[in-house]
């Protein structure tokens, strides 16, 4: 029992850490079409800021400062490299983003180097929340849930109950009119852009000191957050949430689980040896395939529901 | 026309004199990671390289040739090695070290092989300096590698017979790096307990990618449902930094004992919550009986705010220069051959370079993690006010184990 709830805890809140990742790539892409390729990327912009911020004023002001500044470097990118190319079409602005993601990580190894940075988590947040049964739980994962769930909200308010939401959303269907309008429709793709960043970045600043600050946290994280967007459904915020805590949750639990075939065919009678053929592949354990369960994930849903969980387009 | 040919014979005669200064130079590969998780070890070996390169040139210890050591990064993965290799032996190197990931090693060791066979004269110099995979000097033990870290078989050897002295560890969880080296502890693990404590349990055993995970949670909740009192890993790098954090994160009250807690990282990653609890086994420690190497540790600490632990980078240079010295000469041919059954004084005593298997001979040190004392605890590491108390050494024929090497040799 305590086993299963302390799973359980790390793998919703690994799953709420995928959401905040994967959140700005769903919101650029349903809004902009635009599949941003150089997303995990923001995210590790966001820790590496946040760690040079954190050294001059803190860790939470950091926390804030940090998104902002990521959120301004992506409303660059936008203003005058993505919309440069958006005219030529969808593959351009891919290219532009896949080249961006090398530009940017060359960038971090110069600035911060190779190795590491030393991200340390601040003392209020260092140390258990609770203790459940007899393991505790540590507030730096509790805070990770609680700003994933902040987060989420907000979003949710803005896009559907405020008025640059509305105007965001009706933008994306209907440009011209909104144009028509008095919009600055331009303008509004670049916030959209930058917000997206900018939750990468908090993202990042959360996992930067949770795990590991760098440069190849956005390397390691990248295909991941694809996986994210795709199950969820290309374009739907509450698709990624589901996905993000199915995945966090498969992935926790699958290292739990000593379940391999060979197993399985034991308990009905058959015996597996070392000279049975194919025994190295019938040997292995759920707990050695975990990471690479998101990706089968990713595979069946492309193959039996390509629009993924919640997605409403069908193209 | 008269003038273009001087110009060329002046050029010629400048290349002729660099390229007999460079005979002066001996050029050592340095194939390992320099970026991702695995960075900050391979780095911080790189320097221990050049440290003690520096040395060795200022004292003179090869009569003559000096030591230059060129970094190539393998991103820890085989391909990538053998293309620095292919560099490396483009540029003209005749000598490459590498040592982090059995993986890479055997692939480098396969290559370094075939690569003499085929190019008589050209002939390379492999000296792995931590790869410990038992069966590079047992089942496929090669002519041209040289092992000078003391392999996983015998480390587990040392580990187990202090782990058996302590009545109560009753039950081991093992939890390894799912390739060569990392299967290679668990099974030495798994066979070593049985024949000398029985009555442990093994409660559970995984395998985890290497150099991939980032989020240890998962397995230290495994760990505390197996109901473990002991892990014994062969994690080095971020792969035990994390584990140890995500572990102090949930509260595991577990004994470690593992291989690399030395490596950079894993000390901060430690700090008080690894008191009293984590063991290494290793050939050295800065905190040995006698501080032997302090003045190393020292100068290395002023000059790259680093600790430096890799204690086979002194081992190889002497060997080297000895072998220089001795033979007169720095071609790959001799010195492999004068290196075989060398002797030579070594930060932890005199060591002896197998002859049979080409593995070295030394003592193997057991360290625990504890405050600084000032008395035997003199040196902390990653300025965390902690360092290795030495526990127990165990004298070479201890630590030595029979080897099933059966080597090829070349005419």
């Amino acid at each position: 029992m305590e086993f299963f709830a302390i799973s359980l805890l790390n793998g919703v809140s690994y799953g709420l850490l995928l959401f905040m990742l994967s959140s700005g790539l769903t919101l650029i892409f349903s809004m902009m079409g635009v599949l941003n390729f150089a997303h995990a990327s923001f995210y590790m912009l966001g820790a590496y800021f946040a760690y040079s911020l954190g050294l001059q004023v803190g860790f939470f002001p950091a926390l804030l400062l940090a998104p902002v500044l990521v959120g301004l470097v992506g409303a660059l990118v936008e203003r005058y490299g993505l919309r440069a190319v958006h005219k030529y079409g969808h593959v351009p602005e891919l290219l532009f983003t896949f080249g961006l993601a090398y530009l940017i990580e060359e960038s971090v190894k110069v600035i911060w180097g190779l190795p590491a940075v030393p991200f340390r988590v601040p003392a209020l947040l260092d140390g258990p929340l609770f203790t459940l049964y007899s393991t505790s739980f540590p507030k730096l994962r509790g805070f990770m849930m609680l700003v994933a769930v902040a987060m989420l909200l907000s979003i949710y308010i803005m896009l559907t109950r405020t008025r640059i939401g509305l105007v965001i959303q009706a933008a994306l269907s209907h440009p011209q009119t909104v144009e028509a309008l008095g919009h600055n429709v331009p303008r509004v793709f670049m916030l959209v852009f930058g917000g997206g960043c900018a939750l990468a970045g908090l993202a990042g600043v959360i996992g930067g000191v949770a795990f590991i600050t760098e440069p190849s946290m956005a390397a390691s994280v990248g295909p991941i957050v694809f996986v994210v967007a795709v199950v969820g459904g290309m374009g739907s915020l509450a698709g990624a949430f589901l996905a993000s805590l199915l995945i966090g949750v498969i992935q926790t639990f699958a290292i739990a689980l000593d379940w391999s075939v060979a197993g399985l065919m034991k308990t009905f009678g058959v015996a597996v040896t070392e000279q049975t053929p194919l025994y190295s592949l019938l040997k292995l354990q759920l707990s050695e395939v975990a990471p690479v369960l998101p990706y089968l994930l990713l595979v069946l849903m492309l193959i039996f529901r390509p629009k993924g969980l919640l997605g409403t387009r069908a193209d | 026309m008269l003038q273009q040919f001087t110009r060329a014979a002046a050029l010629a005669a400048a290349l002729a004199a660099t390229g007999a200064a460079q005979a002066q130079t001996v050029k050592i590969a340095f194939i390992d990671p320099q970026s991702g998780l695995m960075a900050p070890v391979g780095i911080n070996i790189l320097n221990s390289w050049r440290y003690i390169a520096d040395i060795a040139n200022q004292k003179n210890w090869a009569g003559g040739p000096k030591f230059e050591i060129v970094g190539f990064d393998n991103k820890l993965s085989p391909q990538e090695s053998l293309n620095a290799l292919k560099q490396a032996i483009d540029q003209g190197i005749r000598y490459i070290v590498q040592g982090n990931g059995s993986s890479v090693a055997l692939a480098l060791q396969d290559a370094v092989e075939k690569h003499n066979e085929r190019n008589p004269g050209k002939e390379i110099v492999y000296i792995n300096y931590a790869a410990v995979d038992p069966d590079m000097t047992n089942s496929k033990c090669t002519y041209w590698h040289f092992r000078l870290d003391a392999n996983a078989d015998m480390k587990m050897e040392a580990l187990t017979s202090f782990l058996a002295k302590d009545p109560k560890i009753k039950s081991v969880y093992l939890l390894n790096q799912n390739y060569s080296f990392g299967q290679a502890v668990a099974k030495a693990a798994k066979e070593y307990l049985a024949r000398k404590r029985p009555d442990i349990k093994i409660v559970g055993e995984d395998l985890h990618p290497l150099a991939q995970l980032k989020d240890f949670a998962p397995y230290v909740a495994k760990i505390k449902a197996a109901g473990a009192d002991t892990v014994i890993t062969g994690n080095w790098g971020s792969d035990l930094a994390l584990l140890i954090k995500a572990g102090k994160d949930a509260g595991l009250n577990v004994n470690y004992y593992t291989y690399y807690a030395g490596t950079t990282g894993v000390p901060t990653a430690m700090g008080a919550a690894g008191e009293d609890r984590v063991r290494f086994v290793g050939y050295w420690n800065a905190n040995n009986e006698k501080f032997v190497g302090s003045d190393i540790v020292e100068g290395f600490n002023k000059k790259y705010k680093d600790d430096y632990y890799t204690m086979a980078t002194y081992t190889a240079i002497a060997m080297l220069s000895k072998a220089f010295k001795e033979t007169k000469s720095t071609d790959p041919i001799k010195v492999a051959a004068a290196l075989e059954g060398m002797k030579v004084q070594s930060l932890n005593g005199e060591v002896e370079m197998r002859k049979q298997d080409h593995q070295l001979l030394q003592p193997l040190y057991i360290a625990k993690w504890v405050k600084v004392n000032g008395k035997d605890v003199k040196y902390d590491q990653e300025n965390t006010g902690y360092g290795w108390k030495t526990e127990a050494l165990l004298p070479t024929y201890v630590a030595t184990q029979p080897t099933s090497c059966q080597m090829k040799r070349p005419k």
